[in-house]
Parts: C-alpha cells; structure tokens; sequence
C-alpha cells in the first residue's frame, strides 16, 4: 500500500509531537543520562572519571563480575524459556477456547482469568509463599488429597528449584496479557472464513491449525517479543519475594536484581551508579539484540493479513 | 449475527472443563488473601486454608486500616493518577501509532525505534534524572510529576501493541474516506479509533496495572502524605522486623478492588467494542 | 523547556495538579527513616516530648519502606528533595553519604560529649577525626526461649554449648515442639543474628574482630570455620523445609508457641510482646566450653544526621542535642523496646527482658557485628557474601572450610592486609 499524498505535514506533528515530547523528557533523555554513565567510573570519594569501556572489561571478564553477571544471563534465559513454553502455551490455549463463537460466560471466564494480572506483587509473593510454605502446609496438604505428598519440598528455598518456582508464579501473575492480545487478535478473524471452511466439513482442530493459527502470527510474534522484553527487564517479583539478594546462592538472580544491587547497592554494599549504568547497557544491548534478531529474522517473513 | 450452527462443533463440556479449572488456578491465591484478612492473626498462620469462624473472624486488620491512615485519600490519589495517566497514554499513544505507521517521512523508522527503546531498558534507571527534572519544574510531591513520568513509560508499549492493529485496518476505508475529502484528524479520531477499540480496551487494561501497583516513583518522587499513592501506603505496615499481617492483608484486599472494578468496567467496553465491530 | 511549552502542559493536566512545595520555613523538620515499626511512637510519644522542650519547632516523621531506604535516601539526596534529618546506618553506608558531601560535620555538636568513643566509631570517618551522625542505640542478640516449654521439660537455659545442644535434644525427643525457630530463606538471620553473635565467643569479641582487619587473623582459622562447623550442626533442629522459611514464619512459629528456642535481636522483644506471647526469656549466646570468658554482640545501629542541603539545620542541632539528653535517652529505651541508648546516662530498662539482655554487659565483653566496619566496603561485599556462605552451610550446600576460604578469598582480593 502506498503513503498517502498530504496535502501538508501538520497532521504527523500535530499527532506525535505530545507523544514524543512527554518520552523524550521523562523517560528517554533521562535513561540514556544515566547509561553514559557506564562510561565512567566512580572512586571511594565519589569522584567520578571518564573510564572507557573499562566498566564492561569488569562485567565480562574479572572473575567474580562474570560469574555474577553469566549466573544472571542464564538464570534469565531459562526464566524466558519457561514462559515462552508455559505462559504462551497456556494464554493461546485459553484464548482459542474463550474465542469460540457463542460461548456461554466467555466474559466472566475472560475477566476472572486476567486478575492474577491486577495484583501487586506483594499480594502475589504472599499468597504464594503461603501456599507454598512448609511450615502452614496448604501446598503440602493439597497434594496429600492426590496421595502425592512426598513430592512436597521447600521448592522456594532450594537452590534446584527456586528459580523454576519463581518462574511459574510468575508465568501465573502473566498469562492474562497474551491471553488478552492472542484474543483480540483471533476475534479480529472475519466469521465468513471460519463458517466456510466449517462448511467443507474441516475438524474444529483442523480450523484452528490450518486457518486460525496462521492468521494470528504476527500477533504472536508480538507476544513472543514483549515476553522477552518483559522477562529479561523482570525484577518484582524476584525482589518481592527474595529481596535484592536473589538467593538462595544467587540461583534466582536475574539482569533486573543484579542492576538493582549494583546501582543502588544492598544492604552494607554502596550503589555505584557507574558500574550499575554499564549493567544496565549492557541488559539493553541483549534486548536490543533479540529484538533485533526476531526482527530481520522472523518479522520479515511474516505476513500481516487485513481484512 | 453469528449463526452458531455454520461453526465446528467443540465440546462445551470440554471447554467449560479447561476454563473453569484454570479460573480457579487463577482466583484461589486473591481468595485465600481476602479470608485471610477477615481473620485473626494467629488463625491466619493455625490453617491458612480455613475460612473465618466465629472464633477466629476479625475485623481488626480493616479497622486499623481505614482508622488510622488516611486510606480513601490515598485511594483518590490512586485513582486519579492511574486514570489521568491512562487516558493520555491511550490518546498520545494512539495518535503517535497512527502517525508512525500510516504516514512515510524522514527519519520515522529512527523514530519508531527511538519509542522502542524506552521499553528495553529497566526502568528505575533513570530515576536519578527524573528527579532532578521534576525538582526544576518544581513538580515534587505533586500528582503531575507521577502523571508525566508514567505517561512516558506507558507509551513505548502502547504505541508498539496499537501500532501492530493499526496495521490491520484495511485501507480501502481510509482511501474512501480520504477521497471524500475528510481531514486527517477526523479520520484518526472517527474512522480508526472506534476500529481498534478493542485493542485500546487491551492496552488500557494491563498498561493500567503497573502504574496503579507501582511503589517507586511514588516513594521518590510523591511521598508526601497528600499524594501519597494506596501502594505506598500499604507499605506503612511492613516494617523493618515487624509485619502487620493484619492490617497488610486488609489492605491489599482493600487495594485490589478498585482494580477489579476498573477492569470489569473495561472489559465491558471491549465486548461493546468487539460485537460493533462483528457488525458488518 | 519553553516557557509556553510549559504552561500548555500545566494547561493540559491542570485537573491533576496539586501542587504541595515543601519550602522548608524554620520551625519545621522532617526526619528520614526506615523505622516504619517505630512510627506510632515517633509521633505519640518522642516528638511531643521533643515540642514540649523546645516550642515552636514542628517535627514529622516520614519513614520510607525499610528495603528502598538506602535507595529512595540516595535519590532524594541527590536531587535535593530529602528531609532536614536523616537516621543513619552504621559504618560505610553513613560513611559513604558523609564522603558524598550529603551529610554535615557534627564535629562541634553539643552532645556528642555525652557517648562514649566506641559507640561514635560507627559514624566517624576512618581516622576518627570526623563525626557525622549523632549516636541513638544499640541492640543486642542473642537467643529467646519459651518458658512454659522449658518447663514443661524440666529445662534451664544453656551457657554452654553442650547444655544448648543437650536442651535441642530434649525438646526435639519430645516431638510436638520444633526446638529452634530459625529459616534460610531470608538469609539475612544467619549472618546478622546467628554468626556474628554466636562467633563472638569463637573470636573473642573485639580482638579478634580487630585482628580480622589487620590481616592478623584469617577467615580460615579454625576459630572463625569452628563458628560453621557448630551452625552447620543446628540444620536438624530446624523445621522441616526450614531453606524456605521466611524470617516473618520464624517470628509466627515463636510467637504461637510452636518452638522452643529464637535465635533474636532484642528488636523482636516488642513485637512478641505485643503479638501474643508473654513469657518468655533471653539467655546469651553459649560458650564453647564451660568457664569460658563470654562475649555478645552489641551493635550500634541506629544514629541521626544532617542533611548538608537541609534549609533548617539551626533547628536540626537543636533536635541533635535533644537526642543526646537523658530524657531522650530514657524515653526511646524504654519506649523502643529492644533499642539501647548509645549514651552513657544511666537509665533504669523496664520491660524484664530487654533489662536481662542490656544486663549482659556486665557480665560479657561486647563486640558489634563482625563485618560492620571496613570489611563489606569492597567488592564482593562481605555482608552479601556471609548471607550466602551462612546460609549455605546451614542448607548443608558448603563446607564450613570452603565458607571461611571463600570469605577470606574475597577480602584479600581488595583488602591488603588480608591479602598477606
């Protein structure tokens, strides 16, 4: 489709310049203020000096900043892993159901589904470690009514499981957002094309394979990356239940806590706003990354369909 | 109107099966929350699981709540501030996804990723910058400076999710409107809005949630008593060592409820929005 | 930002302004802390007695949530918009405001007279020269019991660790009662309130603390690894799936009855008090072996300060001196519950058991927390590292040896005597 021809360019200032005033200001001049900060470094009496790229030799290659900082990466990575494998899995199973034409309660189901969404992370690291706490024993009792009580473990304590406990509440608090877009995106499918391959006699299963699913990738491709973004920039829930410490052994410590310590400091350790500026550079240049990757290599392939 | 009969069958049993069972994962954690805060607090921690007794019951956690802090001031702030911040993120956000994706000029794709960026990096970074912005406009405690900082985090996202259904729209229908001789402004606001009102219910509700449940700028940038934020205030009752569960669990049992009602709203708005849309 | 751009912005959003500028007039301050706990008495108790003795000065106190504290006071600085006092952490975290120009010298502060030299060391700059926080209190650890199950058993207090664990042995036997209240998940209750408290028998209290700093001492000493060896030994004590335990669970487990023994800072005293449970008593830390000279860790954890962009800091001194004065003094003891004055006016403590625990420094040497000065300034901070080592041989994850080498490896990579 070829741009409009108009008559004058008022129209796209008038529409972005609110828009792009208000971010460049309070969002975006600040952030890139602080990241050149990685630039330099900070001496004991807050003295701070241009340093290069010296913050992010530190980061990658002295040996208790890179241990820190892969133990992070990783933790990251499979933090991603397990939402892309169950929150998306889960969010487009319940929007293919909730977009099922005619469904009785479909907008009860829709907003009771999103409330884990609304709550504060500290209702939802509570509730969960409630559950989950050995000590009131819900969780325990709950699987001794399926006989399966000696399955039960302090899974949050543990250094095995606690960051795949953590993952899944979280996976929990989330899978109303790609729920919410996979179906606006699949309503947005015009009945006729549904009704006639319906019509030549394909399987409910077939539709949903061969018709629906296709249509909807780019929105997918949306939710693919606003899912890497939100994981690799996550940081409440980890800080709300295990502190900036992320224990136990650093096992749950993400990008998010590691810049949180670093920048502010914790406890005894002083903030460096220097050092804690090239973490941060260097988290937006893994995001940037993989965005940028999905982009040339999925976005381009994709076709957008419009009715 | 759907003809129901022209659609493959699905067993309703089946679907209510997976549905209800997953509303259930979804709400028993916010349900064990709202008893618990009905009861006393040793019962609490005695069985988490039960609901209040005679025995057990108690109101303690709301009275203290509602008596001591000055909790529906808090609410209005909340209210006021997360609703204000909405309504421009959606406005701004639309109107700048309109122009970034409809209209080619110099240097858009630059702009598109400038926008990008605020949602890649982590936002307390800034922090720092943001304060001192906001102490030269003399904008500290104040619900403006809350209103300006969440509307610039809220837009990247807005502007990249309306952007992907803007997309969508089909062009034979802003090509007849703009042979008509309809202005710009007009088709924005008459033609593609009420077109992707359900996208703009979506963004509306989830970009409503961090704004409403966030604790930091309100703590560095607003922490006077009379802008204080709900979240903030709930935290007046987690102290250093001593939690009190009570008046915590009431308070955040307190605090998601307008949330909830927000959000029932909306979902109305987007049904409406979707079934005019099936209309064809 | 242009002056129109600016009005059609005010403009935009005038249903929302609300505008509330704190000009600091005299007469006001505003005191920053992270003791949300103590809010209710700041405003019913502390600060009326402040007014009373000094008319016209208004005080308010604005406590921030205890974990953004030290983050939120930063940035508050920095841009200029914190209150007029600011209450300090010990050692290097004050030390690093008082560096950065944020806080004023109290060099000539009348007041400062009143506190002895070893409770100023926390807020003075490394050669003693400076001070820049006036000192508040103190709290001690040690280790609560519940009398009624002490007696059920027929148990007394241990003094030394062959009698606490022989009492762990009974109550265990006895089956209902988890013998010690205590949780990893935290990890902060390892270092703060058990290694550092407990150790203080193991390295003699302030000699070996010093000796630590100097490089005279090793973190792989048997002594200081002995602290571990001990810790790592209470693991079946614990409850069941204690590595997810929550400090607030081991507060509930406490305070419903449900343990024998809490390993405390005499901050909890109020809180049980004041949450159901009334009796129960403090005994301090257990010996190695018996007629061992006993040590307890006393840390100064709590002072106020000035900020250096303060707009009111005549009245600030004022409320500095006041600190410092024995109605002070006598008021927050008593009324703090847990909280030591600093200051060396004698003061009768009314509640029984933060009197037994201050009695303690009669009878034992006090040392602060181990790692407080100089050790947690580089990187790896040791305060982080003990909570994980601590915490992790406690899980049974590491070696009490392979603890104090992974301790000891990371002071010597930025401390110099250390290093030899």
């Amino acid at each position: 489709m070829s741009a409009p021809r108009l008559r004058s360019r008022w129209p796209v200032l008038v529409f972005l310049a609110p828009a792009v005033l208000i971010y460049t200001v309070f969002s975006a001049w600040p952030l890139l203020d602080t990241l050149r900060l990685g630039l330099y470094a900070t001496d004991a009496r807050g003295v701070v000096s241009f340093a290069g790229l010296d913050n992010f030799r530190t980061i990658l290659v002295d040996a208790q900043w890179s241990a820190e900082f892969w133990n992070a990466m990783g933790n990251n990575l499979k933090f991603f892993g397990i939402h892309m494998l169950f929150q998306n899995t889960i969010a487009l199973v319940l929007a293919a159901l909730l977009s099922l034409n005619g469904l009785k309660g479909a907008g009860t189901y829709r907003t009771l589904i999103f409330m884990p969404t609304l709550l504060s992370v500290v209702i939802i690291g509570f509730t969960w470690q409630l559950i989950l706490s050995p000590l009131w024993g819900v969780a325990e009792r709950l699987l001794g009514v399926f006989g399966l009580a000696h399955l039960f473990a302090p899974w949050l304590g543990l250094e095995e499981s606690a960051l795949n406990t953590l993952s899944m509440m979280s996976v929990w608090q989330f899978v109303g957002i790609p729920m919410m877009l996979i179906y606006a995106a699949l309503i947005a499918i015009p009945d006729e094309i549904i009704e006639a391959a319906s019509a030549e006699g394909a399987s409910a299963w077939r539709i949903f394979w061969e018709i629906r699913l296709p249509l909807i990738l780019p929105t997918l491709g949306l939710v693919t990356i606003l899912t890497f973004v939100a994981n690799f920039n996550a940081f409440d829930l980890v800080y709300a239940v295990k502190g900036a410490l992320a224990g136990p052994n650093y096992s749950t410590d993400l990008l998010g806590t590691l810049f949180y310590r670093t920048f502010f400091g914790y406890q005894s350790q002083v903030g460096s706003a220097t050092m804690g500026a090239a973490v941060a550079t260097v988290m937006f240049l893994v995001i940037l990354c993989g965005v940028g990757a999905y982009t040339v290599l999925v976005q381009r392939r994709l076709q957008r369909h419009t009715f | 109107m759907r003809k129901s009969s022209a659609h493959p069958a699905v067993s309703r049993g089946f679907v209510h099966l997976v549905l209800s069972g997953y509303t259930l994962l979804a709400l028993a954690p916010l349900l064990l929350v709202v008893m618990n805060s009905f009861k006393a607090r040793a019962a609490i921690f005695d069985d988490p699981l039960a609901w209040p007794t005679a025995d057990t019951f108690a109101l303690i956690g709301y009275t203290k709540v509602l008596a001591k802090s000055q909790v529906l001031g808090f609410f209005a702030n909340s209210a006021i501030v997360t609703g204000v911040s909405l309504v421009l993120i959606l406005l701004l956000g639309a109107m700048a996804a309109w122009a970034l994706t409809e209209y080619r000029f110099p240097g858009d794709r630059l702009l598109s990723l400038f926008l990008g960026f605020g949602i890649m990096v982590p936002i307390r970074l800034g922090s720092v910058s943001i304060l001192e912005i906001i102490v030269a406009l003399d904008l500290v405690n104040t619900r403006t400076a809350l209103v300006l900082v969440y509307v610039a985090q809220g837009l990247p996202l807005a502007v990249m999710i309306l952007s992907e259904f803007i997309r969508q729209v089909p062009g034979e229908l802003k090509d007849a409107a703009r042979c008509d001789g309809v202005s710009e402004y007009r088709i924005f606001f008459q033609v593609i809005l009420p077109l992707i009102r359900p996208a703009v219910a979506t963004v509306a509700v989830f970009t409503m949630v961090p704004i409403w449940n966030d604790l930091w700028f309100p703590l560095i940038l607003a922490p006077s008593e009379a802008t204080q934020t709900i979240t903030l205030g709930v935290q007046q009752f987690i102290g250093q060592y001593a939690t009190d569960w009570n008046a915590v669990l009431a308070a955040l049992s307190l605090a998601v409820l307008p949330v909830l009602v927000l959000h029932a709203l909306f979902s109305r708005q987007l049904i409406r929005g979707i079934t005019a849309g099936a209309v064809k | 930002m242009t002056l129109s751009r600016k009005t059609l912005l005010a403009a935009l959003i005038a249903a929302t302004t609300a505008t509330v500028a704190p000009h600091a007039s005299a007469g006001t301050l505003t005191i920053e802390s992270w003791r949300i706990d103590d809010k209710a008495l700041w405003e019913e108790t502390l600060l009326p007695a402040f007014t009373k003795a000094n008319p016209g000065i208004t005080v308010k106190f604005t406590p921030s949530a205890p974990p953004e504290y030290n983050s939120a006071l930063n940035a508050r600085l920095t841009a200029g918009t914190a209150g007029d006092l600011i209450t300090c952490r010990p050692f290097d975290v004050s030390l690093d405001l008082y560096t950065k120009g944020r806080l004023t010298k109290l060099n000539s502060q009348p007041g400062l007279e009143n506190f002895p030299d070893s409770a100023k060391v926390a807020w003075q700059t490394d050669d003693g020269k400076d001070t820049y926080c006036m000192p508040m209190a103190s709290v001690i650890h040690g280790f609560f019991y519940n009398k009624k199950v002490f007696a059920d058993l027929g148990l007394k207090p241990p003094t030394t660790e062959a009698e606490f664990f022989a009492v762990l042995d009974k109550v265990k036997a006895g089956g209902k009662i988890t013998p010690l209240a205590l949780g990893t998940a935290d990890q902060w209750e390892t270092n703060q309130i058990v290694f550092t408290s407990l150790g203080a028998n193991y390295w003699k209290g302030e000699d070996g603390r010093k000796a630590l700093i100097a490089g005279k001492k090793k973190f792989t000493d048997a002594d200081v690894t002995a602290v571990w060896e001990t810790m790592a030994k209470w693991a079946p004590y614990l409850s069941k799936g204690y590595q997810a335990q929550t400090y607030g669970d081991s507060q509930n487990l406490f305070g419903a009855g449900k343990a024998a023994i809490y390993p405390a800072g005499s901050w909890d005293i109020s809180y049980f008090q004041q949450n159901g449970l009334k009796d129960f008593g403090a005994f301090p830390p257990p010996v190695r072996k018996a007629g061992d000279g006993c040590y307890i860790s006393d840390h100064t954890d709590i002072g106020m300060g000035i900020n250096a962009a303060s707009k009111n800091k005549a009245d600030a001194e004022k409320f500095l001196t006041w600190l410092a004065s024995k109605a002070f003094a006598d008021l927050y003891t008593n009324k703090v519950t847990g909280f030591f004055s600093l200051s060396k006016h004698a003061i009768t403590v009314q509640d029984p058991v933060a009197q037994e625990m201050v009695g303690w420094r009669n009878k034992c040497k006090s040392t602060i927390r181990l790692n407080a000065q100089i050790m947690s300034r580089g990187q790896p901070s040791m305060e982080n590292e003990l909570w994980t080592v601590s915490s992790q041989v406690m899980n049974g994850k590491m070696t009490p040896k392979d603890a104090g080498a992974r301790i000891q490896a990371g002071f010597a990579k930025w401390h110099k005597p250390a290093a030899q």
